[in-house]
């Protein structure tokens, strides 16, 4: 039973930080039309941003917390602004290119400016030790993520329904040109949701930094898992990315768990099975070619 | 007059990769193989992404997965080099059959997607199947027994493996181009200009690409074939992610509206790696700045470029 436990607020916790990730790749597709193959990069550059503010500025994981993704959302401003802009107007082909290009060049700069080797990044005193919960012991950091994670949930829902910048980038996604003639700056909204998504890939990562280890692979194996969230909640769906995102969670925290061989593969079958049967993800809606 | 000279160009380079071992040192030798293998490997990726419009990131599955069936039937069977390239497009075959069949029905970004995670699937099979694929280490270790056909080859030799190579992508890049040229590649042109429109005029487009795709895939697998007794290893990268960046950026180069785009893009992609990692290790950064200049401002690639330039020269 306490293994199942356990297991259950692994599955919650690898899920959640998902989330925060997909979500981020979710919003900047709705409202840009492009998939940002950038955007697990962004994440890592979140996660080793963080590792020199706290092991070599010697500053507190809070501070990092704050200031690691303001940093890549100014990165992405940049990005957005110097190359990004070329493309919005032309086929989808070349967005995914231009961003597979980013990817290659924050990749392989990251490698340059820290190193290949892995980088471990302690959590702060105050949750580094375990509490016992429903039987079994718990990492309080695991719990930590957790609660931000939802805090996230619920300040996301609260944006996109509740306030006036969050009716303006939906605004915006469901029909630029109509937001336009409304008297809303789309290219202010298209510049600052690229950075907003990039704020949220970089909130994962540095929450990621003290579970995993920090090595330069990181952001392709985040990307991957991202699109395997959308894909199986369905693209652009807000709540999708968050079923997608604990059902990959579960997948991890119980496949781990019971059936170590195959726990790389477990993934890809229940992406293939969601494909087989709804193809356009369980909430997803038209995108058949 | 201009087709004359594009023939008269077409015939001194082919020439001119004949004689290449008669000619150039070893290094050079092996330079233009590689040049030739990747550029058939490129040239498969632009079948779907040039003509079709289908902008895959998962191509190296293919490429990987002949290497590995090659090396496989080489250390297990010892079969002639022939029927192992046989076994590499069969293995590629089936492959792309399966990943086509769950990608191809969806829109462009789902099929990016989806591409490139169930590339990364078909590497981490590699990378965790030791008993099979030995893992990250890869399979080494096999010779080339005969070529097949009853002809007497020393494929050990880079002359005659240059040789060989030559051959083979020769004969396959002839077979792609006449299914380019075929009624089947102008239909799956006008399924990357307007796919409504094809569906309207009652062809099925998804079994269009899904062939496309399988025929693809395919070649791919010829080409993951002859690169493993020229690396003489089949390991996890060749499945890599960054190893499906690689046909992308080459027929980018070159130029994807064009046949002769691709190995145009290899051979430059080939040549400037040479020539950038003696200046320095970050190969891949320097790659990534081309590939988003070229996307930018060159999106017909170098052919495309220097063709347009020689229309406006010699009006």
């Amino acid at each position: 039973m306490s293994g199942i436990g356990a297991a259950l607020l692994n599955s919650l916790d690898i899920g959640l930080l998902l989330f925060i990730i997909a979500v981020g790749l979710n919003i900047v597709f709705g409202v840009l039309n492009i998939i940002n193959f950038a955007h697990g990069a962004l994440y890592m550059l979140g996660a080793y941003l963080a590792f020199t503010l706290i092991n070599i500025a010697g500053m507190p994981f809070w501070a990092a917390l704050l200031l690691a993704p303001v940093g890549v959302a100014i990165l992405a401003v940049v990005i957005d602004r110097v190359l990004l802009r070329f493309i919005y107007s032309r086929d989808i082909a070349d967005s995914l290119l231009l961003t597979f290009a980013i990817l290659l060049i924050i990749n392989e700069s990251v490698r340059t400016i820290w190193g290949s080797g892995i980088h471990v990044v302690q959590p702060p005193q105050l949750l580094s030790g375990s509490v016992e919960l429903l039987g079994s012991s718990v990492a309080t950091y695991s719990l930590f993520v957790i609660v931000i994670g939802l805090l996230l949930l619920a300040g996301l829902w609260y944006l996109f329904n509740r306030t006036r910048v969050g009716r303006i980038m939906r605004a915006a996604a469901l029909d630029r040109d109509m937001a336009e003639a409304l008297c809303i700056n789309t290219r202010l909204v298209v510049t600052g949701v690229f950075a907003f998504g990039a704020w949220l890939a970089a909130v994962g990562g540095v929450m990621a930094a003290p579970m995993r280890a920090l090595d330069p692979g990181m952001g392709d194996k985040i990307i991957i898992e991202s699109f395997i969230v959308v894909v199986i909640g369905g693209l652009g769906s807000f709540p999708g990315a968050l079923l997608g995102a604990i059902i990959l969670g579960l997948i991890h925290g119980f496949g781990g768990r019971y059936l170590p061989e195959v726990n790389l593969l477990l993934p890809f079958v229940g992406m293939a099975l969601v494909l087989l049967f709804k193809p356009n993800g369980i909430m997803g809606k038209g995108a058949s070619a | 007059m201009k087709t004359k000279v594009l023939m008269a160009i077409l015939a001194l380079v082919i020439a001119g990769l004949i004689a290449v071992p008669w000619v150039a040192s070893y290094f050079y030798i092996f330079i233009f193989t590689e040049i030739l293998i990747l550029g058939l490997f490129a040239a498969s990726f632009n079948l779907i992404f040039g003509y079709t419009g289908m902008l895959s990131f998962g191509h190296a599955a293919f490429f990987g997965i002949g290497s590995y069936a090659t090396a496989l039937v080489l250390i297990h069977l010892e079969w002639p080099f022939l029927a192992c390239l046989l076994v590499s497009m069969g293995a590629a075959a089936v492959l792309a059959l399966v990943i086509g069949f769950l990608s191809v029905r969806l829109n462009e970004v789902y099929f990016a997607m989806l591409t490139l995670a169930f590339g990364m699937m078909v590497f981490a099979i590699a990378y965790q199947w030791r008993s099979v694929t030995n893992g990250s280490d890869g399979l080494a270790g096999f010779t080339l027994g005969s070529f097949g056909l009853g002809l007497d080859l020393t494929l050990a030799n880079p002359s005659v493996y240059y040789h060989v190579v030559l051959g083979i992508v020769a004969i396959a890049a002839i077979v792609l181009y006449l299914i380019c040229r075929s009624s089947f590649g102008m239909i799956l042109k006008a399924i990357r200009q307007n796919p409504e429109r094809v569906s309207f005029a009652g062809l099925n487009v998804r079994t269009y690409r899904l062939v496309a795709f399988v025929i693809a895939g395919t070649f791919a697998g010829l080409a993951g074939g002859l690169i493993a007794p020229f690396l003489r290893v089949a390991s996890p990268e060749l499945l890599h992610w960054s190893m499906s960046a690689e046909p992308i950026l080459m027929a980018i180069l070159g130029g994807t509206g064009f046949f002769l785009g691709p190995f145009i893009g290899s051979a430059a992609f080939v040549l400037l790696e040479t020539w950038i990692t003696t200046y320095t290790e970050s190969w891949m950064l320097v790659l990534g700045i081309i590939l988003a200049l070229m996307v930018i401002f060159f999106r017909k690639g170098l052919l495309g470029t220097a063709i347009d330039w020689w229309m406006e020269v010699k009006k």
